[in-house]
């Protein structure tokens, strides 16, 4: 049975490159659960986490962590190891979703779309030569290419390349932030972002939000209002609407995920709708795309949120 | 697979937003100054959001070692100014700023060979504020102002908020090249476009840790005067020198054509945010009442502070210790670059808290960032201190905040990431990364 007033204590902050969009993600999120009267705190990643929560032994611990440590698993590890209820994905599913090459392959063996793709390290370039390997990419998936590192988030290190000659300059920016890069094919279309939540009777998509960019969606257009507009819910027939919200469900689903989730997907003219990648801790910031979902179905994030916080404990 | 979409409704609540109407989640977009189109933060200012972590060694923000403060003392200070004198302290006051501080401003400035009035000196919430307001009194949107390439960040912000035009001149060793200057103000004119005036920093420059030579003032200053240009000599670091007297300022040599910055953050405490500016009366009573429209009055309970400190603390002693610090500090910096990075150059700062680092051929000190707070260190990539997005090929590493030893640490650290992406660089062949000019520089608080 569920406490009257759960204990919340969410985790943001850590040491990983998106430090900073973790920090205003579990701020929003902590304001919107304390508007509903949750007792809810904050805590940073550090040295002082596992004596914290073993002293505080919350309800329920909620990672709103981004990057890695925080979505790879390891924190999520650490949280069951002190034997602590934890709000979203559990640490093996959170690593299998983590790594963008092996969640496509999960999803495209569950029957979904998505860009032909490789997946290369550093090392290999080194050991291959670069400029064969980036012959051989070029010719076998063609171009425009998205390279992105393998993990990781908030668009950080990805590029759109469109010609061969940008090719290794977008190489060197995926590995300043992995040693791995993930080298797709651009896929052309409306981009969506599909947000599955589970307050307790399964898994169910919110509204797709559409974004419209005057370039790239990078983190100038995901963090600074004004050059991305947003359309929630997206700007589609009924039926693809049901389509992509099938997507999603059967993303989450397949992965194995828990709770909350937003899987990014490409819908082209020709109505294919291609998958593209599934964050399992979402951005929940005043520009992110789960939060604009969720009240354009008509929540109140704060009862939201406490939903999702009553279902993680019913358990 | 059952897809269930929830429907609206099944919590309280119509939909926010139709299919019809996009939203950009700012509903003021449209009515934003011209002059702000350009403010927005980078993915790289993003990064410095680790750098305050203990776990990173930071040579990235510019913050003074104040543990050195006696911070007994100040207390005493603190609480004489609120029982002694807090009816004045926490009232309004001048617009020009307390007049015992001023005097006290006199005996600061007399260090550099500065001669004043009481009512040359403008009081401002540090000398950042000082910069705004001289360029609000003179820049119109398209007036050039000619900087040092490289130049203060914080300064260059300034100059983009109210849309002035950069021209970068060349510094080198001695500081600002008069040959250089010369060139830039002479094709200036040439052209017909009116310099409003020359920023620089001559002594222990931000970023680049140089001191523009004392023989070289006098022909700065000329060149200026000939063009008509006026300088505008920002000086926080001046005290700060490791080696001999300080340098004689070029407000000494002229004071119609300069108008000269100071500051007590780096010299005492930034928290109290206490600057001046030295002005000729025409200029200064414009700046009083730029300054009373944008602030009424300094702080009053700060300038008490701080003149009560001067008045009854050794601050020359304190200044002293400072200057032993960051000699300490300096030194640790060259010997761990020397040792783990030589194939890097920089110059040797005799002053101030700041190294110009000038990485390997092809390298590029904004791709790099990520890299290097993954392993733990962080430093300031060179294109925040250029108006055109150069600067690539160096960084700045601040020395003032960590211990020597976490200095070394950093360095250390630094030397890998710049050997993995020397490998990187060589392994694809690439250059570096086309400029912008978003803000690529920490906020004020990071270490």
């Amino acid at each position: 049975m569920a406490a009257a007033s759960p204990r919340v204590v969410i985790l943001a902050g850590g040491l990983s490159h998106e430090r900073d969009v973790s920090l205003r993600s579990g701020r929003r999120v902590a304001e919107a659960l304390r508007s509903v009267g949750v007792d809810v705190s904050i805590h940073d990643v550090d040295a002082d986490l596992v004596p914290a929560l073993t002293d505080l032994r919350p309800d329920l611990v909620w990672p709103l962590l981004h990057g890695t440590s925080g979505e790879d698993g390891s924190v999520r590890d650490v949280v069951q190891l002190l034997g602590l209820p934890l709000l979203g994905t559990g640490p093996r599913e959170s690593r299998v979703a983590w790594s963008k090459p092996i969640a496509k392959t999960v999803v495209a063996r569950a029957g979904l779309r998505t860009p032909d793709f490789v997946t290369l390290p550093q090392s290999l370039f080194r050991e291959l030569g670069a400029s064969r390997v980036l012959g051989a990419l070029v010719s076998r998936l063609g171009l425009p290419l998205v390279v992105k590192p393998s993990r990781g988030g908030s668009a950080l290190g990805v590029n759109l390349v469109t010609s061969a000659d940008e090719l290794p300059r977008a190489m060197v920016d995926c590995f300043a932030y992995s040693d791995t890069a993930l080298i797709e094919r651009a896929v052309i279309g409306t981009e969506l972002a599909v947000s599955v939540i589970d307050t307790g009777s399964g898994p169910a998509a919110l509204p797709a939000v559409e974004i419209v960019t005057d370039g790239p969606y990078d983190y100038d257009a995901r963090y600074n209002p004004g050059r991305t507009e947003y359309f929630a819910p997206a700007r589609l027939s009924s039926d693809l609407a049901a389509a992509v919200a099938r997507v999603a469900v059967t993303a989450h689903e397949a992965l194995g995920l828990t709770r909350i989730s937003r899987t990014d997907l490409i819908v082209t003219a020709s109505g294919d709708i291609e998958f593209l990648e599934v964050n399992v801790a979402p951005g929940m910031t005043e520009t992110s795309l789960l939060p604009q979902a969720a009240e354009a179905a008509g929540h109140n994030l704060g009862d939201l949120y406490r939903s999702l916080v009553r279902a993680s404990l019913a358990i | 697979m059952i897809e269930r979409i929830v429907p609206a409704g099944e919590t309280a609540g119509p939909p926010t937003s139709s299919a019809a109407a996009g939203t950009r989640l700012d509903p003021w977009l449209g009515a934003y100054a011209q002059r702000t189109h350009g403010m927005r933060a980078s993915e790289i200012r993003a990064l410095f959001a680790v750098a305050n972590r203990p776990e990173v060694v930071s040579l990235a923000g510019g913050m003074p070692y104040l543990d050195g403060l006696p911070l007994d003392v100040l207390s005493d200070v603190a609480s004489r100014v609120v029982s002694q004198r807090g009816l004045q302290a926490l009232q309004y006051g001048s617009g020009q700023g307390d007049v015992t501080l001023r005097e006290q401003i006199l005996d600061v400035m007399r260090l550099e060979g500065i001669d004043a009035h009481p009512d040359d000196v403008v009081v401002t919430t540090g000398s950042q504020q000082a910069l705004d307001l001289v360029t609000r009194i003179f820049i119109d949107p398209g007036d050039v102002v000619v900087a040092e390439a490289p130049s203060y960040v914080g300064a260059l912000g300034v100059f983009r908020a109210y849309q002035a035009d950069v021209v970068h001149v060349p510094i080198d060793e001695h500081g600002l090249v008069p040959a250089a200057l010369e060139e830039t103000l002479a094709s200036l004119a040439a052209t017909g476009r009116r310099v409003k005036f020359l920023y620089t920093v001559p002594n222990f420059h931000n970023p680049a840790g140089v001191s523009l030579s004392t023989e070289r003032r006098p022909a700065v200053l000329a060149i200026a005067r000939r063009y008509g240009v006026l300088v505008l000599e920002d000086n926080p670091y001046g005290l700060l020198g490791f080696e001999g007297e300080p340098r004689p300022a070029i407000r000494s040599m002229d004071d119609e054509g300069v108008l000269y910055l100071g500051s007590f953050s780096k010299t005492f405490a930034p928290g109290y945010r206490v600057g001046w500016v030295v002005a000729p009366h025409a200029v200064r009573e414009k700046l009083v009442l730029a300054s009373e429209s944008a602030i009424l009055c300094p702080s009053s309970a700060s300038q008490i502070a701080i003149s009560t400190y001067l008045s009854t603390c050794d601050w020359q002693g304190q200044i002293k210790s400072y200057r032993e610090l960051y000699r300490e500090r300096r030194d640790a910096t060259i010997s761990a670059l020397a040792e783990h990075l030589p194939e890097a150059s920089w110059n040797v700062p005799d002053g101030g808290f700041y190294v110009w680092v000038k990485l390997p051929d092809g390298l590029d000190s904004k791709d790099m960032l990520p890299r290097a707070v993954t392993a733990r260190v962080a430093y300031v990539p060179g294109t925040a201190f250029y108006y055109d997005g150069g600067g690539a090929s160096h960084m700045r590493l601040s020395y003032c905040f960590p211990t020597p030893e976490r200095i070394r640490e950093g360095v250390r650290r630094l030397a890998s990431v710049v050997a993995g992406e020397r490998e990187l660089v060589e392994l694809f062949g690439t250059t570096s990364s086309i400029p912008d000019s978003v803000v690529d520089a920490p906020g004020p608080d990071v270490a």
